[in-house]
C-alpha cells in the first residue's frame, strides 16, 4: 500500500449476469487448462517448491562430498555435474518460478484485476517448465553425465570439451527462457492496462513496482541469454567461432555476453523480494512504508546500474585498468540505493509499534541477512582485493546470503504473509516458528564460515580440498545438512495450512492494507470481476 | 546480526592477526609482496567501514525492535517520508564509497604495472596441470599435483600439504620482478598465489600479463582458480622463491640437468630397456599420471573412463594404442601425452598398460617406438 | 472487466515481443560490437588483422623490447619457433623476422597462428605491415616453412610501456576445413611460405 488511503469496493460478487460457472472447476484437468491467475499461481509455487528440495538435494551431495576431505562420495565429474544443476535448478527453477507464483497471485488482486492480462499465455508459461527442467534433470542419466561446466557455463569448457548433454542443457534453458519471457509480458502488459481506475503508478503497491521493473529487466536480458546459449550451442554442433581463438572468436567474449544478462540476472532474482519487505513491514510496524517514492526510484536505479556492472564478474580475465576501474566505481554505486531501501524498512519500523509474527520474523532475518550479504557485495566490488576473492568461497558465502538469506528467505515470508489469504486458514504457528528459528541458525551455520575459508584461500567449485579447510568445512556441511532437514518444516506448515486451520478474516494482520486485504479469505476464485473504486 | 555480533567479528578479525589463524584461518592472508600487504590493508579497511555501518544500522533496528513494539504499549507514528533524511543517507554513503575508492584505485594501478621485469616466465594452464617455461633460458618443464591417488581415496593419511604439492614447483628469484605470460592450452583455467595476490585467468589463444615481487624466501601454495573440468581441484600451484644467489645457481643447475636429458634421450634412441626396469619404471609412472582417471587397479570409471583391464586398445595393435597415449583422444579427456612425458616414461606407461592387471600382452615397447611417433615415421 | 479495450493490450504485447527479438539481436550483435569497441578505446590484446601503412619516421629517443613467444595448442605434432625471441626496436623502425614451421606428423595439415599481444593496450601501436596470422597453413607431413612477419612499433606507443609481448599460438584447423577445399591445398604446386 502506498498510503493510509480508504479503499471502496463497489461488489464482490460476481452471481451476476456471468457466463462461466462460479468457483473453481474440479479434477485434474483443472490444473491442466487453468487460465485462472490464482491457480496458475499455486501451481508456480507448488512447482517451485519441489524444485528447490531437488536443487537442495544436490546441494546435499556437495555438501556430503565435502564434508571431509579426500573423495568418499561422488567422482570429481560427478561433483561438477551436481554444482552446475544445483545452480541452475535453484536460479531458474526455485527462485525465479516462486516469484513468478507470488507474481501471479498477488499483482491482479493489488492493482483491483481479475486476472493476469494474457491468462492463456500464463497457463504456457507455467506448463513448459516442468517440460524444461523434466530434460534438465534427464540430462543427468545420459552416457557421460549432465551438464558439469557450472551454471555459468563458460566457453569453451562448454563448447568443444563439454559431453552431449550440452544440446539438452541449451534446449532446456530456451524453454525456461521463453517461460520467462512470456510471464514478464504479461506482467507488464497487466500492470499497465489493468489498473483499477484511480490506481495511478505511484499508489501502486511496492511488490506491484518491483515486480514491474524486474519484467523489464527480464524482457531485456532473456533474450541475450538466448543468444549467449545459441552460441555456445552452434560453437559445438555447427562449427561456429564465436568463442574459439581458433576461428577468430575470443572465450571471452562469452563471459561478456553472459554476464550482460547474468547480472541483470541476479537484481531479477532480488528486487521482488524487496517488494515483499516492502509489504510485510509496514504491516506489522502498523506504519506506513517510509519514502514510497524514494523506494520505487531507488529500485529503478538498481535495476538501470544492473546494466553496467557486469564485468565485474569478469576482473581477472585480462581487463585492461580503464575497464576495470569503470566497472568497479559502477558496483561500488550500487550500494547507494540498495542502501537507501535498507534505511527506508528500519525508518518504517522505527517509532513503529511491531508485532513479530512469522513474516516480520523472515523479514527482520532477511534485512539483516541480506544486508551481511551486501557488505561482501561491496568487498568484491573492489578490484584489487576481488583478485584475492574470486573464485573462492568467498563469492559462494556472498551469492548465498543475498540468494538464500536474502531472496529464499523473503519468499518464505511472502508465503506465510499471503497463506491465510490463499486458504482461509491461519497455519501452524509454533511449527512456522519452529522453521524459522532452525531456518536462521542452520543457514548461518551453513554459509557463514565460508566467508572464512574464501579468504584463506578454497577455491570454489572443488570436490576436494587442502586439510587445513577441514574444520570449516565439516561445520558448514552440518549446517547444511540442518538446513535441508529443516525444510521439511515449511512443506508441513504449508500441507497442513491446506488442509485447514484456525478461520482468519479479510484482513488476516492487523495492520495490512491493500485490495487484497479486502477480498475474503480464502481469495474467491475470481476477484476484482467489477473493478474497485480507488480514491 | 546484532552490535554484539559484529564486534565478535571484529575481534576476531583482530585475532585473525595473530598465530591463531595458523590453526583455523579466518582471514586473508597479508602475503609476501608489498602488492599483497596493500590489498591485505585494503581488504581490512572495506571490512571494518562495513562492520562499522552494520553495527549503527543494526544497532538502530534491533533498538527500534527493542522499543517500538506493539507489547509495550506503543502508538505507532505516522510520518512517512522526508526528502532531507533521504539526501543525506544517500550522500553520506556516497562519500563513503569515493574513500573506499581512492586507496583502491591506487592499489590497482600499482598492480596493472608489468614494465621493468627482471624475470618472464611462460604459464601454460592445462587440463590438468601447469606448464612452465623460462623466457630467457632453455628450461621448460610441467608441474603436476604430486598428492598419491591413495591419499584422495582415504586410504593413506594425508599429509600436511595435500593437495597443495607438485612434483616440479616453479622457481623464482627474492626480490626481482617476476612477470608471468600465461595462457592456456584448452580451456579457461586461473593461475592463483595468494601470497603474492596475484591472479589471472588463462584464456585459450591469447596472453596474459602478471607480475609479483616476492620479499621473502619460501614456498607458495596456491590453485586453479577457474572451473576447468574434472580435476580442476587437483591442479596446484607451487612456487618456490629463493634468494637470487640459490635462484641462479638452481636455475644453472637446471638448465644443465635438461640439456643432459635431453642427451640422453638421445642415447635411449639407441638402447633396450629391460622388461622388469620398463614395467617398474611404467607402473610408477602410470600411477602417477594415469590413474586418477584409469583407477590403480586399470578398472576406469565406467561410463566416465575406460578400463584399460582387457582393454581392445591395450591388447591390440602396439602402434594404435601408443597413439593414443602420444596424442590423446580429441573430443574427450584423454590428454596427449607425448608433450608431457619423457620417452622413457612413455615407453614404461605403455608397457605397463599392456602387462598389468593381467592384459599380459608380453609387449616391451622401447623408447625408439615412441619417438618414431612423434617424429611421425 | 472492461478497463481497457484488447486493441490496447496487443499494441502493448506487439511492442514487448518487438523489443524481446530486438534484445536477442542485440546478444548478437554484442560479437561485432566487441570486437568494434576494443578497436575505438584500444582496450583489447588483439591486433588489428589490417596490414599497416609502412612507416616513414623512426624515434630513436627510446628503445622497446619486442618478445615473441610461438606455441602450438594442445597436441598437435608441429615445431613452431621464432628467429629470434627478442629485439630491442625504435618506434617506427621497420623489422622483419622469420617463424619456422614444421609438421612432425605423419599427416598433411592445415594450422592457423592466432596473435595475442601483450599488454593488451600496447596492441593498437603493433602495426604488422606483413602476417601469417589468420592465414590458413598447410604443411604436407614432415614438410617445414618460414612464415615471415614485418612489422614496426607506432611511434605513438605509451611512454610507460618497455617491453612488448606477441604470442602466436598454432591450432590445427584441418578438421574444420571442407574435405575438397583442404585437398586442394595440397596440389603438387603446394607453396610452403608466403
Amino acid at each position: 500500500m502506498s498510503s493510509a488511503e480508504k479503499i471502496v469496493i463497489e461488489t464482490q460478487l460476481d452471481d451476476h449476469h456471468d457466463d462461466h460457472h462460479h468457483g473453481a472447476p474440479k479434477g485434474l484437468m483443472r490444473w491442466v487448462l487453468t487460465t485462472n491467475h490464482k491457480d496458475i499461481g499455486t501451481m508456480y509455487l507448488l512447482f517451485s517448491l519441489l524444485m528447490f528440495f531437488i536443487g537442495g538435494g544436490m546441494a546435499m551431495v556437495i555438501r556430503a562430498e565435502l564434508f571431509q576431505p579426500g573423495m568418499q562420495i561422488v567422482d570429481p565429474d560427478f561433483f561438477n555435474q551436481m554444482t552446475t544443476v544445483h545452480g541452475l535448478i535453484m536460479v531458474f527453477g526455485a527462485v525465479m518460478p516462486a516469484f513468478v507464483g507470488l507474481a501471479n497471485w498477488m499483482v491482479p488482486m493489488m492493482i483491483g484485476a481479475p486476472d493476469m492480462a494474457l491468462p492463456r499465455m500464463n497457463n504456457w508459461s507455467f506448463w513448459i517448465l516442468p517440460f524444461a527442467f523434466l530434460i534438465l534433470l534427464l540430462s543427468l542419466f545420459m552416457e557421460g553425465g549432465g551438464p558439469n561446466f557450472g551454471w555459468t557455463f563458460y566457453a569453451p569448457l562448454s563448447t568443444t570439451y563439454s559431453n552431449d548433454s550440452t544440446a539438452f542443457f541449451v534446449f532446456s534453458v530456451h524453454i525456461m527462457g521463453i517461460s520467462s519471457i512470456m510471464g514478464a509480458i504479461n506482467v507488464i502488459v497487466t500492470i499497465f492496462n489493468l489498473r483499477a481506475p484511480g490506481m495511478t503508478f505511484m499508489k501502486m503497491p511496492l511488490f506491484v513496482w518491483t515486480w514491474l521493473i524486474t519484467a523489464f529487466l527480464l524482457i531485456a536480458v532473456m533474450p541475450v541469454l538466448a543468444g549467449a546459449v545459441t552460441m555456445v550451442l552452434t560453437d559445438k554442433y555447427f562449427a561456429t567461432s564465436f568463442f574459439d581463438a581458433a576461428g577468430g572468436g575470443d572465450p571471452v567474449l562469452f563471459q561478456h555476453i553472459f554476464w550482460f544478462f547474468g547480472h541483470p540476472e541476479v537484481y531479477i532474482m532480488i528486487l521482488p523480494a524487496f517488494g515483499i519487505i516492502s509489504q510485510i513491514v509496514p504491516t506489522f510496524a502498523r506504519k506506513p512504508l517510509f519514502g514510497y517514492a524514494s523506494m520505487v526510484y531507488a529500485t529503478a536505479s538498481i535495476a538501470l546500474l544492473s546494466f553496467i556492472v557486469w564485468a565485474h564478474h569478469m576482473f581477472t580475465t585480462g581487463m585492461p585498468l580503464a575497464g576495470e576501474l569503470f566497472f568497479m566505481y559502477c558496483t561500488m554505486l550500487i550500494s547507494v540505493p540498495t542502501g537507501v531501501k535498507v534505511f527506508n524498512w528500519v525508518a518504517t519500523m522505527w517509532r513503529g509499534a511491531m508485532t513479530f509474527e512469522v513474516p516480520m520474523m523472515f523479514s527482520i532475518a532477511f534485512i539483516v541477512l541480506f544486508t551481511i550479504g551486501g557488505f561482501s557485495g561491496l568487498m568484491l566490488a573492489i578490484t584489487p582485493v576481488d583478485f584475492q576473492y574470486h573464485d573462492t568461497y568467498f563469492v559462494v558465502a556472498h551469492f548465498h546470503y543475498v540468494l538464500v538469506t536474502g531472496a529464499v528467505f523473503s519468499i518464505m515470508a511472502g508465503a506465510y504473509y499471503w497463506l491465510p489469504k490463499w486458504t482461509g486458514h491461519m497455519f501452524d504457528i509454533g511449527l512456522a516458528k519452529a522453521h524459522f528459528w532452525l531456518s536462521l541458525v542452520s543457514v548461518n551455520v551453513l554459509f557463514f564460515p565460508m566467508h572464512f575459508v574464501g579468504l584463506a584461500g578454497m577455491p570454489r567449485r572443488i570436490p576436494d580440498y587442502a586439510v587445513q579447510f577441514a574444520d570449516f568445512n565439516a561445520i558448514i556441511s552440518i549446517g547444511g545438512f540442518a538446513f535441508g532437514l529443516s525444510q521439511l518444516l515449511f512443506v508441513a506448515v504449508v500441507y497442513k495450512c491446506i488442509k485447514g486451520g484456525e478461520k482468519v478474516s479479510d484482513q488476516v494482520w492487523e495492520g495490512a492494507e491493500g485490495l487484497e486485504w479486502e477480498v475474503p479469505s480464502p481469495a474467491p476464485y475470481h476477484t476484482f470481476e467489477t473493478p474497485p473504486k480507488i480514491k | 546480526m546484532t552490535g554484539k555480533q559484529s564486534s565478535w567479528l571484529l575481534s576476531a578479525a583482530v585475532f585473525a592477526n595473530n598465530a591463531v589463524a595458523e590453526e583455523m584461518p579466518l582471514n586473508m592472508t597479508q602475503g609476501v609482496t608489498d602488492v599483497s600487504a596493500n590489498v591485505y590493508d585494503l581488504h581490512m579497511i572495506i571490512f571494518y567501514i562495513c562492520c562499522i555501518i552494520g553495527v549503527i544500522v543494526f544497532g538502530a533496528m534491533f533498538w527500534s525492535i527493542f522499543h517500538h513494539r506493539k507489547s509495550r504499549g506503543v502508538t505507532p507514528a505516522n510520518f512517512h517520508e522526508s526528502t532531507k533524511v533521504e539526501i543525506i543517507w544517500t550522500a553520506i554513503p556516497f562519500l563513503i564509497l569515493i574513500g573506499m575508492a581512492v586507496p583502491a584505485t591506487k592499489t590497482l594501478m600499482a598492480m596493472e604495472d608489468t614494465t621493468n621485469a627482471d624475470v618472464t616466465i611462460q604459464v601454460t594452464g592445462s587440463q590438468w596441470k601447469w606448464h612452465y617455461k623460462y623466457f630467457d633460458h632453455e628450461l621448460e618443464f610441467y608441474s603436476l599435483l604430486a598428492t598419491h591417488p591413495e591419499e584422495i581415496a582415504n586410504i593413506r593419511e594425508k599429509s600436511e600439504n595435500y593437495l597443495l604439492e607438485v612434483d616440479r614447483p616453479l622457481v623464482i628469484p627474492v626480490g626481482k620482478k617476476v612477470r608471468f605470460l600465461i595462457t592456456s592450452d584448452d580451456v579457461i583455467h586461473s593461475w592463483w598465489v595468494p601470497e603474492f595476490a596475484v591472479k589471472k585467468d588463462a584464456n585459450p589463444g591469447f596472453i596474459n600479463e602478471a607480475w609479483t615481487r616476492v620479499n621473502e624466501p619460501g614456498i607458495y601454495r596456491g590453485q586453479c582458480a577457474e572451473l576447468c573440468g574434472k580435476d580442476h581441484g587437483f591442479m596446484p600451484v607451487v612456487v618456490i622463491a629463493k634468494p637470487i644467489e640459490e635462484y641462479e645457481k638452481w636455475l644453472a643447475q637446471e638448465v644443465a640437468l635438461a640439456k643432459k636429458a635431453k642427451e640422453e634421450e638421445q642415447k635411449l634412441l639407441a638402447m633396450n630397456m629391460s622388461y622388469e626396469e620398463l614395467m617398474e619404471v611404467g607402473e610408477k609412472a602410470y600411477n602417477a599420471n594415469c590413474a586418477a582417471c584409469h583407477q590403480m587397479n586399470g578398472e576406469g570409471i565406467p561410463g566416465v573412463f575406460p578400463a584399460l583391464k582387457d582393454s581392445p586398445i591395450a591388447l591390440g595393435d602396439v602402434g594404435k594404442h601408443i597413439d593414443v597415449v602420444v596424442n590423446g583422444v580429441p573430443g574427450t579427456a584423454m590428454q596427449a601425452y607425448g608433450k608431457q612425458l619423457g620417452l622413457k616414461d612413455l615407453a614404461a606407461i605403455v608397457t605397463y598398460e599392456r602387462n598389468a592387471w593381467g592384459n599380459n600382452t608380453g609387449d616391451a615397447v622401447q623408447a625408439a617406438e615412441i619417438n618414431a611417433y612423434l617424429t611421425g615415421n | 472487466m472492461e478497463q481497457q479495450k484488447p486493441q490496447d493490450n496487443t499494441r502493448l504485447v506487439k511492442k514487448l515481443v518487438v523489443t524481446v527479438f530486438l534484445m536477442f539481436g542485440f546478444g548478437f550483435a554484442l560479437v561485432p560490437l566487441y570486437d568494434v569497441f576494443c578497436d575505438i578505446t584500444g582496450l583489447n590484446g588483439k591486433t588489428s588483422q589490417v596490414a599497416a601503412e609502412t612507416s616513414d619516421t623512426v624515434d630513436t629517443s627510446r628503445t622497446v623490447t619486442v618478445e615473441f613467444i610461438a606455441r602450438t595448442q594442445g597436441n598437435i605434432p608441429w615445431n613452431f619457433q621464432p628467429e629470434v625471441k627478442r629485439m630491442e626496436v625504435y618506434p617506427g623502425e621497420m623489422h622483419e623476422l622469420n617463424f619456422l614451421v614444421k609438421n612432425n606428423s605423419v599427416n598433411n595439415m592445415v594450422v592457423q597462428a592466432i596473435p595475442s599481444v601483450s599488454p593488451g593496450m600496447a596492441a593498437a601501436y603493433f602495426n604488422k605491415i606483413e602476417c601469417f596470422c589468420f592465414n590458413q597453413q598447410p604443411l604436407v607431413n614432415g614438410q617445414s616453412a618460414d612464415l615471415g612477419l614485418q612489422f614496426y612499433i607506432d611511434k605513438d606507443l605509451p611512454l610507460e610501456y618497455t617491453t612488448v609481448t606477441l604470442s602466436y599460438t598454432l591450432f590445427d584447423i584441418s578438421e574444420k576445413i571442407e574435405k575438397d577445399d583442404f585437398n586442394k591445398l595440397f596440389t603438387a604446386d603446394t607453396v610452403s611460405a608466403p
